[in-house]
């Protein structure tokens, strides 16, 4: 499966994730705090250069990233214009876009799995309550396992369906697909205790 | 033991997997994207417990970086989008709608649509509308008015969750964990 990292290598995938994090939440923090139009005009530029650095190709993919804002831009922008506040409206789109931007920065420049690593070892104390690493990291690989196959099977489904039927499948489809993942659920726990279980 | 991890990381795979389906084929001409949907069936199908941790499970996976939200959307930038809140209910609506599954006797399908409306309408839009208020400056109305643009899809699936639940209980009685 495709994740959002990068395939372009910039100077960012290097650095640690954790490091990258807790930059991301100290900026984001701040922008929150930002509220006039200059300011944040500033941290929106700052933020285009930074994911101008990587290039080309990999600033126009970090801006394909933003596409799904832009419902909130229209109406947003439009709102303000209509209240004749053009520069809060300035204000709000400016940080909205900053922030997202910032985020994606930082996932297209880590890796899955070390964001991944980051996570269980934010998870780490969770053991206490029965939450043990181990686990947490089973159930991510099933998770990301488990998603082709679940698509092939939905796939099968609506095949069958359309062999049967000269209707569309509709929802109907989800009943055997929901089914087909409890069978696989048990059958999956049953291979984990065979192979000494999810500790 | 297993069983709760692997019906916990199934049951998140199947959320991804609903994001993923074409908007057009869940129900006649009404665009919808059948996510929020599986995160009703987390719900009503795993009960409580684990249908919130399946849930956290499946954000947990999009903030890591992989695009498995509608639309092919995910990392920690829709974290930071508007819709936040929504992402932030997701769990709550999950937890809220078994918990109703669990605690009612009614037949599946009533108890499931109940449980969906409460849980993943109305818990769910709490979250996002306070959500899209504080991240787009505007007051809880107008951010309600915004929300409610979902909301005839969200009462399809509410119908649907409703008879998936109710079609699982007629076909095995037993495959309904949050009535178990």
């Amino acid at each position: 499966m495709l994740t959002l990292t990068s395939p372009v290598e910039t100077w960012a995938h290097r650095l640690p994730a954790g490091a990258k994090l807790a930059a991301l939440a100290v900026a984001t923090t701040s922008l929150f705090a930002m509220d006039t139009p200059l300011t944040l005009a500033s941290a929106l530029g700052a933020t285009l250069v930074l994911i101008l650095t990587g290039g080309p190709g990999f600033a126009l993919a970090g801006l394909r990233l933003l596409r799904p804002l832009w419902p909130f831009i229209v109406i947003v922008g439009l709102w303000h214009l209509w209240i004749r506040d053009p520069s809060g409206g300035a204000v709000i789109l400016m940080r909205m876009v900053t922030a997202v931007g910032l985020a994606n920065f930082v996932t297209m420049t880590t890796r899955l799995s070390d964001m991944l690593a980051v996570i269980e070892r934010l998870a780490r104390p969770l053991a206490h309550v029965g939450l043990s690493p181990r686990k947490l990291a089973i159930a991510f690989a099933l998770v990301i396992r488990f998603i082709p196959v679940m698509l092939d099977r939905l796939e099968q489904i609506g095949a069958s369906w359309r062999a049967r039927s000269p209707r569309r499948p509709r929802w109907r489809v989800l009943v055997p697909a929901t089914l087909a993942a409890l069978d696989d659920a048990d059958r999956t726990a049953e291979a984990l205790r065979a192979r000494g279980g999810a500790g | 033991m297993e069983r709760n991890l692997t019906h916990i990381a199934l049951f998140a795979a199947l959320i991804a997997v609903l994001g993923l389906i074409p908007k057009i084929d869940l129900a006649a001409g009404v665009p919808i994207t059948a996510q929020s949907l599986g995160i009703m069936l987390c719900g009503t199908v795993l009960g409580a417990k684990r249908g919130a941790l399946a849930v956290l499970l499946f954000l947990a996976l999009v903030a890591a970086g992989l695009p498995l939200l509608s639309g092919g959307r995910g990392g920690i930038g829709v974290f930071a989008s508007p819709s936040v809140g929504f992402l932030v209910g997701f769990p709550f609506a999950a937890f809220v709608a078994g918990w109703v599954m669990e605690r009612t006797t009614l037949s599946p399908a009533v108890a499931a649509t109940a449980a969906s409306v409460i849980g993943g309408i109305g818990v769910l839009y709490v979250f996002g509308i306070v959500g899209m208020s504080v991240m787009l400056d505007k007051t809880l109305p107008e951010a309600a008015f915004l929300a409610g643009a979902f909301l005839p899809g969200d009462a399809v699936k509410a119908v649907i969750a409703g008879l998936v639940t109710q079609s699982l209980s007629r076909m095995r009685p037993a495959s309904l964990l949050s009535r178990a």
